[in-house]
């Protein structure tokens, strides 16, 4: 009878478990990748399709995520260029990122600059959706050189709530002024990581090499 | 003097505040003597003891646990040894009723063949028939003396001309029975060699059923060392059983990683079925844990086939089921696990589609040329994996004949794992009782020497005293009392 227990057990603990003990937290990750339009940065508008190329490889079914512009304001579901949220069959997630992909090509080949830069407005759009999605990890990368320029109509200083989100700053090339007088590109980024951090994001980090995207991804 | 601590009553000067204190506390160290030593013989007693008493009890349970080891396997041992009998015997029966059922008939057949060889060895051995009684008139007639007789030689030439056309004739019909009896011998060829080949068949069955009888002794013998519970069986059977253990667990290893292969063939296209982006645990996703389940499904059914074919004996249940109902159950366990094969073959043609699938996404957004590949070689690992995807579940069926002997040699190797265990551990505890109370006789020694003084100036004391009586016992008998 032992033996006979022994070897049922098993498998059929696995049957149970499979049954009612799965994990209720999400384990999916969300990105929000913020593309800068506006001004020189423009230009850069090519690197960021080899971001975006470079994440649809990395994300697993059930991932999410999102591509949007940073305009002269960005508080906007329209300046979301493309998102998905990967199904769970890989088939199909295969097919929903070339799809995106077409659909980030498309804007790249065609995209205008702004005259005004506005991350706030992104961040807090990037927040929502990414909020929205339910996901265990929530990634905000701003594909900028982190200059934000608002009209004076325009209402951003306020607290934002970027809570359990983790938000990189890609490719921040440094302008023209930056190489001048260093202190402004650094001291720059040292503001927009104490906004981040008093919005209570999970993290702050500034990656310029895009190889090393795919250390703080699987992180 | 604040940074001095209390007790040194000499500040800056360590050693001699320890020795005034020191000699300062010997009185009363001599006053507690007795108490302290008391108090270290108890505190001895009370560690020693019970690490004595569980040393005691530890091998008092190995020494039970040996004794039901031992019956267990001399159990186990007559159980398994009185089944090879059994099958001995069975397949005695069998050789019996399929090769000596024919054996009335192929005495039959000899004994005709011998009956027939006899009876034309008889036949060779007939002479031919005898002389005509004339032999003895032409004896005499060779006696007749002719003496130039005219009349009498012409009579004797007649005669011997008679005798020769008869020589000639009787010596013809000689040759003919000898003719006919060398054809007899030619025809005994035959039956010779069949009688040969009969006797060589008959030699055979009879060997065959011999090296059977020797094995039958062979095992009779050892179960009648089981069951005079010797040592030799005892000591024979462990020696098995550890032998069982190791290869069981040799070839379960083995199963194992083809299990891990199953495993990587069909986890990823399980994800096409039942998600991707489902957890049970941090890091165990459901498609994984699903075809986890599929292979233990696979092993079972591979477990109730052998039980059902009789080949192992886990589930007694099964082997007590009527042969119908079990015939059924082996055909359900056969059926299932074909079709079980036949998904894990579709589902590793999946795998390999979805990831030519994800290959070429990854060139897209690589923006790389696709490398055009030979169709007839990329089908090769294809094929490859759906065989090994049908042929894996069949080949862990097998591990039920390997899992009964790593369960029933496990409960003998345990056990005398656990004895040894014990043993060890009673024999721990021992040295530490030991050493518990040694040391409490040595901290006793210790406690002595540091009142040395107090107990020279006793001796001094009792000694003088004693010198004035004649039978004083002295320091020494005082401290033996």
């Amino acid at each position: 009878m032992k033996r006979r227990t022994f070897v049922v057990s098993v498998p059929l603990l696995g049957l149970a478990y499979a049954a009612g003990c799965t994990d209720p937290r999400s384990h999916a990750h969300a990105v929000y990748l913020l593309v800068d339009t506006s001004g020189t940065y423009a230009q850069e508008i090519g690197r960021a399709q080899l971001i975006v190329n470079y994440l649809l490889g990395s994300l697993q079914p059930g991932d999410s995520l999102a591509v949007a512009r940073v305009r002269s304001r960005s508080f906007s579901e329209k300046d979301i260029i493309a998102k998905a949220t990967f199904d769970n069959r890989p088939s199909q997630a295969n097919a929903q990122k070339r799809a995106l992909k077409e659909k980030v090509e498309a804007f790249t080949s065609s995209a205008r600059g702004s005259v005004n830069t506005d991350i706030t407005g992104g961040l807090i759009q990037g927040s929502e959706f990414l909020n929205e999605t339910g996901a265990g990890k929530k990634t905000i990368l701003i594909f900028s050189d982190m200059q934000e320029e608002l009209d004076k109509a325009t209402v951003r200083s306020f607290p934002i709530d970027l809570k359990d989100i983790r938000v990189v700053a890609v490719n921040v090339v440094k302008l023209n002024t930056d190489n001048i007088d260093p202190r402004r590109y650094l001291g720059r980024l040292e503001d927009w990581k104490k906004r981040v951090k008093a919005a209570g994001a999970r993290e702050w980090r500034v990656i310029n090499d895009i190889e090393h995207l795919d250390a703080l991804l699987k992180s | 003097m604040a940074g001095s601590p209390f007790w040194m009553i000499w500040p800056g000067n360590a050693a001699l505040s320890a020795l005034v204190l020191f000699l300062i506390a010997m009185p009363f160290l001599y006053a507690a003597r007795m108490p302290v030593h008391g108090l270290l013989r108890a505190l001895g007693l009370l560690a020693g003891g019970p690490l004595r008493m569980c040393s005691r009890w530890l091998l008092e349970a190995a020494r039970n646990l040996q004794e039901r080891n031992r019956a267990v396997l001399l159990a186990q041992g007559r159980e398994e040894t009185g089944q090879q009998i059994a099958r001995e015997f069975e397949r005695v029966a069998a050789l019996v009723r399929h090769d000596l059922e024919g054996y009335p008939a192929l005495q039959r057949k000899l004994l005709g063949e011998i009956t027939r060889v006899e009876e034309d060895y008889k036949k060779c051995g007939e002479v031919p028939p005898p002389p005509p009684e004339w032999v003895e008139a032409i004896a005499a007639v060779a006696k007749v003396k002719s003496n130039g007789n005219e009349l009498v030689q012409r009579i004797l030439e007649e005669i011997q001309k008679s005798v020769v056309v008869i020589h000639d004739k009787a010596l013809a019909e000689y040759r003919r029975a000898y003719q006919s009896r060398h054809k007899i011998l030619d025809g005994f060829m035959p039956f010779w060699r069949s009688l040969d080949k009969t006797l060589a068949r008959t030699d055979s069955k009879i060997t065959s059923l011999t090296e059977r009888a020797s094995v039958i002794d062979a095992q009779m013998d050892k179960f009648e060392q089981i069951v005079k519970k010797t040592d030799k069986a005892e000591h024979a059977l462990t020696v098995s059983a550890l032998t069982q253990f190791f290869i069981a667990a040799l070839v379960l290893l083995i199963a194992a990683g083809g299990a891990l292969i199953n495993f990587k063939l069909i986890a990823l296209p399980m994800s096409e079925m039942v998600g991707a982006g489902d957890y049970l645990t941090s890091s165990l996703r459901t498609s994984e844990v699903a075809a986890l389940v599929i292979i233990f499904v696979e092993a079972t059914m591979g477990l109730f086939l052998m039980e059902t074919l009789h080949i192992t004996h886990l589930f007694p249940r099964i082997h007590n089921l009527g042969e119908v109902l079990r015939k059924r159950m082996m055909w359900a366990s056969f059926i299932l696990l074909l079709t079980l094969a036949g998904v894990e073959a579709a589902l590793a043609l999946m795998r390999d589609m979805l990831i030519a699938d994800k290959q070429a996404l990854l060139q897209s957004l690589a923006a790389t040329q696709a490398v055009v590949a030979d169709g007839w070689l990329t089908r090769i690992p294809t094929a490859g994996q759906m065989l090994l995807g049908f042929i894996l579940p069949f080949a862990l069926a097998f591990i039920a004949i390997p899992l009964e002997s790593f369960i029933n040699s496990a409960r003998t190797v345990g056990g005398a794992a656990l004895v040894v265990l014990a043993r060890a551990v009673a024999v721990m505890l021992r040295l530490a009782g030991t050493f518990i109370r040694q040391l409490c006789r040595v901290l006793i020694t210790v406690y002595d020497i540091s009142i040395v003084l107090p107990l020279l100036a006793e001796r001094w004391v009792k000694a003088s005293r004693s010198a004035g009586k004649p039978r004083a016992t002295g320091f020494e008998a005082g401290e033996r009392r």
